[in-house]
């Protein structure tokens, strides 16, 4: 369905990309014809959209007109660091902002209104923003991380994606505490919370064993959601730091106007949020007794 | 003798969108060691505000004056750890939706064990024995299957049995029972309130039983305190409440109980509309429905007086009233 | 006799109370956003200098003086450059703002009111456009039609109808079922009449808060078009370009126009948000 979208956007698009491609003011016609022969650019919309997803099924993303070489082997040379600035922005969110929701939903007198405040600023300081701000304080003020580049190796990938990791991360963490807040709230005044309470069950086991556990559906979702959301934010994050990512590539890609690199990462981006929200969808299935009785029977 | 349960003048009021407002007015009642007595009381009397109070689970923000012991404690008054080992202990609590009140994603099983291994006294092996022979006391059969099955896999009956065995699995001396079977059928209605009834006189258990069903009420219990906006209106023997009641709201309950075999119209045919605890003025709560209603009762709140027995709130308490005070359908 | 606070479950009280602090917050949110309007509108009479002026006797001169927030690497004047920012970073959403809710309006009350399939239908569209990030739609728009405001804004325009027309939608059917509208039917009004005089300006409180949070969404959405350098286009001011144009001088330790920049972007977020939150209090009742 989005592929359709995603490929008929860039069919309909008002230059033609072999003269782009040609380049000059007064292109040879017949150099023409041959490159939109070999990048079947003269064949019909649906056509040449199931050739092109044929192709994009079995991994192959045609060729760049900008690179002149496979997009599959471009986005293949980028998607580690990708997938590992992902994962590590997705753990700095969950970990932070469970944490911090759960801490303003439990202790709501003391941290409630405080954490309230912070999240509605942090969700205001977009990644670019953060970026700046971390490279100021972290690296050149204090010397701590590098200011560009991914790096090479696990610890050192690692080292260099941490700024990258808390930009992207950073105004997520706020909207993941302000759900996991509100369903902490709403758990905590439900009545088998009453009941555990009236039974003198120590609080902390209630947070733990009714709260968070019953909370974990919403959470989950929520987290999820932000985590396939993350796959479009790498595109900001890398562009700033300088990381020679699936992202970045996107952005330079759409600059120059390399429409193949276009669609087969914004393919490939939609694939990703929609399994991470398939897979979240089967945990929630898995963490709820009452829908796994549904599917069962 | 002293009471076990001993609620003194209780005020309860919760913060509204404009200051609070008063739910509880008056509330004073004892009950004694393996006593039962009954609240009896329209929806929206305040008779669940009046356990929760005794709970301490009233709503945040709620502002309680009065007093509350057990066994000559405060209850009010208790720190977070006395508070806890006390309900983990000392008292059972079972309200009237089980399918709210249990965690619909934990086990049967999980929900028992939770409360029995408080202590931590009990191993596994004799936690699991425990409450296995509760789930038989309360009537449940097949107990290793249903242990290991989630509440919506559960009938309303069964989980409130659940309910119960929970509330008895640490022993307790005092079980507050919210209109444990208004969430039921008629006919587990029966077999509940017959379990309950059963469990509590073999142990000596004392009982604050809640309900708006007088019959139910005088069935199950040594005393009944009738409730009404708020306060406690007429508190008598629970034999000697169809003879002698004597507030006219008690009569009027009295009068508009169903016949045997005829269930429908309950607590609906006293004349007018109950009014909340908030909206009671300076006079009488029941002046606005009261057949007898004078002057002094618009005028001045009627404070309890002792009478044989029991206790009576109105001026004019025992007085014959005028005929055909209750409406009856027919006549309608 | 002893009264006694009982805290059984952290609660409500509070909440109350907060809601009155946020009045405040809001009416802060209020002015800045009016404030941020005012620069955008009045920005040639307030400026203190041409915003494009290059200056190179006065590059990278610190806060205070004769620049109030000290100017950038070619010696721009910082303020002025924000101030004119305002134009080109507000346009922006309002396009998408405005566009996004006569769309989703149109929609969500089509919807609501031809129901059955077609609602199906609709609603299904919208969670297929609610899970493409509008960014990602943002960047495929420059990469077909080319760089600048337009193309990200008519593409995060599409982004921003699901937010709008899912909350109307709902609000729409829970209209539609009102006996008012049963009523006029009767009465023999035609479906548009009704529509255009009593279920839109009904929607409208709710339309108004949407539209306000997802204003500040669109910006930040837009300003990181700019940033990658996909928006609009230097030298024009914008304040996402300009935390892109200041990076470089970051490492020289040179942060006013990046972060002044930044910080007008986050300011103006959240003051959009605030207000959202607060009007939603106003109009709706509730927290959300
Ligand atoms: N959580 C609450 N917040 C505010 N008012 C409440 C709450 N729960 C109950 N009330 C009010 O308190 C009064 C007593 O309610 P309740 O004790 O539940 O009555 P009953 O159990 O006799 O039906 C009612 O007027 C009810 O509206
Ligand atoms: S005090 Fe007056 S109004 Fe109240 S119950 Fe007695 S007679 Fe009725
Ligand atoms: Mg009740």
């Amino acid at each position: 369905m989005a592929s359709v979208v995603i490929y008929g956007a860039m069919f309909v698009v008002p230059g033609d990309p072999a003269s782009l491609l040609v380049g000059g003011s007064k292109p040879n016609p017949e150099a023409l014809a041959a490159i939109r022969r070999q990048f079947h650019l003269d064949e019909p919309f649906w056509q040449s959209y199931l050739r092109w997803l044929g192709g994009a099924v079995r991994g192959d993303f045609g060729t760049s007109l900008v690179y002149r070489s496979p997009v599959a082997d471009l986005i293949a040379a980028r998607a580690l660091t990708t997938l590992l600035l992902v994962a590590y922005a997705a753990i700095v969110i969950i970990v932070a902002g469970v944490g911090l929701g759960l801490l303003a939903g439990w202790k709501e007198r003391r941290a409630g209104a405080v954490i309230t405040v912070a999240t509605t600023v942090m969700m205001g300081a977009p990644t670019f923003v953060m970026a700046v701000v971390f490279v100021a304080v972290f690296a050149t003020g204090l010397g701590w991380f590098p200011v560009f580049g991914a790096g090479s190796g696990l610890a050192d990938r690692l080292w260099h994606l941490t700024l990258p990791a808390f930009a992207l991360a950073f105004s997520w963490i706020a909207y993941v505490a302000q759900m996991t807040r509100a369903s902490v709230r709403e758990e905590l005044r439900s009545e088998h919370v009453d009941t555990a309470r009236g039974r003198g069950v120590p609080e902390r086991s209630i947070l733990r064993r009714h709260v968070l556990r019953n909370a974990s559906g919403p959470i989950l979702t929520v987290s999820g959601l932000t985590v396939a959301g993350l796959f479009a934010g790498t595109a900001v994050a890398e562009q700033a730091f300088g990381i020679n990512g699936v992202g970045a590539l996107l952005v330079q890609s759409a600059a120059k106007q390399d429409l193949a690199i276009v669609q087969a990462i914004s393919l490939v981006l939609v694939v990703a949020f929609v399994m991470v929200n398939m897979l979240v969808d089967v945990a929630n299935a898995l963490l709820d007794p009452r829908a796994t009785r549904r599917t069962a029977g | 003798m002293s009471a076990l349960l001993s609620i003194d003048r209780l005020r309860v009021e919760l913060p509204a969108k404009k200051g609070s407002r008063t739910v509880i007015h008056d509330v004073s009642l004892d009950v004694r060691a393996g006593e039962a007595v009954a609240l009896v009381g329209e929806s929206g009397s305040g008779k669940s505000m009046t356990t929760r109070a005794v709970m301490r689970l009233l709503p945040e923000g709620a502002r309680l004056s009065g007093e509350i012991r057990f066994d000559g404690v405060s209850i009010p008054g208790m720190d977070r750890r006395a508070l806890r080992r006390w309900r983990a202990t000392r008292v059972g609590m079972v309200f009237q939706d089980p399918r709210a009140h249990i965690n619909p994603v934990r086990r049967i099983g999980d929900f028992l064990m939770e409360g029995v291994r408080l202590d931590g006294r009990l191993s596994a092996g004799q936690a699991r024995e425990r409450v296995s022979r509760l789930m038989r006391a309360v009537g449940v059969a097949d107990v290793d299957r249903r242990l290991s099955q989630y509440p919506h896999e559960l009938s309303g009956g069964l989980l409130q049995r659940v309910m119960i065995a929970a509330a008895l699995a640490t022993e307790p001396d005092l079980l507050l029972a919210d209109e444990p079977t208004t969430a039921l059928d008629v006919t587990t209605q029966e077999e509940v309130v017959a379990i309950i009834d059963g469990l509590r006189r073999e142990r000596g258990l004392a009982m604050l039983f809640i309900t708006h069903d007088l019959d139910l009420a005088a069935a199950v219990c040594d005393r009944i305190a009738v409730m009404y906006a708020g306060s406690i209106v007429e508190e008598r023997p629970a034999g000697a409440l169809t003879p002698d009641a004597s507030h006219p709201y008690t009569r009027g309950l009295l009068a508009a109980r169903p016949e045997i075999g005829r269930r429908e119209p309950r607590l609906r045919t006293i004349e007018g509309r109950p009014i909340s605890a908030f909206e009671v003025g300076d006079g009488c709560a029941f002046a606005t429905r009261c057949p007898m209603v004078r002057d002094l009762c618009r005028r001045e709140r009627p404070a309890p007086v002792h009478v044989t027995g029991g206790r009576v709130a109105c001026h004019f308490a025992g007085e014959a009233e005028p005929q055909a005070v209750v409406g009856d359908g027919a006549a309608r | 006799m002893s009264v006694l606070q009982l805290a059984a479950a952290p609660g409500s009280p509070e909440i109350t109370s907060r809601a009155y602090r946020f009045g405040a917050l809001t009416a802060v949110a209020c002015a800045v956003v009016t404030l941020l309007t005012l620069a955008a509108v009045f920005a040639p009479a307030v400026a203190p200098y041409d915003p494009t002026q290059v200056d190179p006797s006065a590059v990278y001169q610190g806060p205070g003086g004769a620049h109030l927030l000290g100017t950038d690497d070619v010696g721009r004047d910082i303020l002025s450059r924000l101030l004119y920012g305002a134009r080109a970073s507000l346009l922006g959403p309002a396009i998408v703002v405005v566009v996004a809710a006569v769309v989703g309006t149109l929609v969500a009350v089509s919807a609501a009111w031809i129901g059955g399939r077609f609602d199906a239908f609709v609603s299904r569209g919208l969670d297929v456009i609610f899970a493409f990030p509008g960014l990602v739609l943002a960047i495929v728009a420059v990469a077909v039609i080319g760089p600048g405001l337009m193309a990200p804004a008519a593409a995060l325009s599409i982004s921003y109808v699901p937010y709008i027309a899912r909350v109307l939608r709902t609000a729409a059917i829970r209209q539609r079922n009102l006996p008012y509208i049963a009523a006029l039917e009767v009465q023999g009004f035609g479906a548009a009449a009704i529509c255009a005089r009593h279920l839109v300006p009904n929607l409208l409180p709710l339309l108004i808060v949407q539209a306000t949070v997802a204003f500040g969404y669109a910006l930040l959405d837009l300003s990181a078009v700019s940033f990658l350098g996909l928006g609009t286009q230097p030298p024009a001011p914008e304040w996402g370009l300009m935390v892109a144009n200041g990076q470089p001088s970051i490492v020289a330790g040179h942060l006013e126009q990046s972060l002044s920049a930044g910080l007008t972007i986050v300011i103006a977020v959240v003051a959009f948000n605030l207000l959202g939150q607060g009007l939603s209090r106003v109009f709706l009742g509730e927290d959300r």
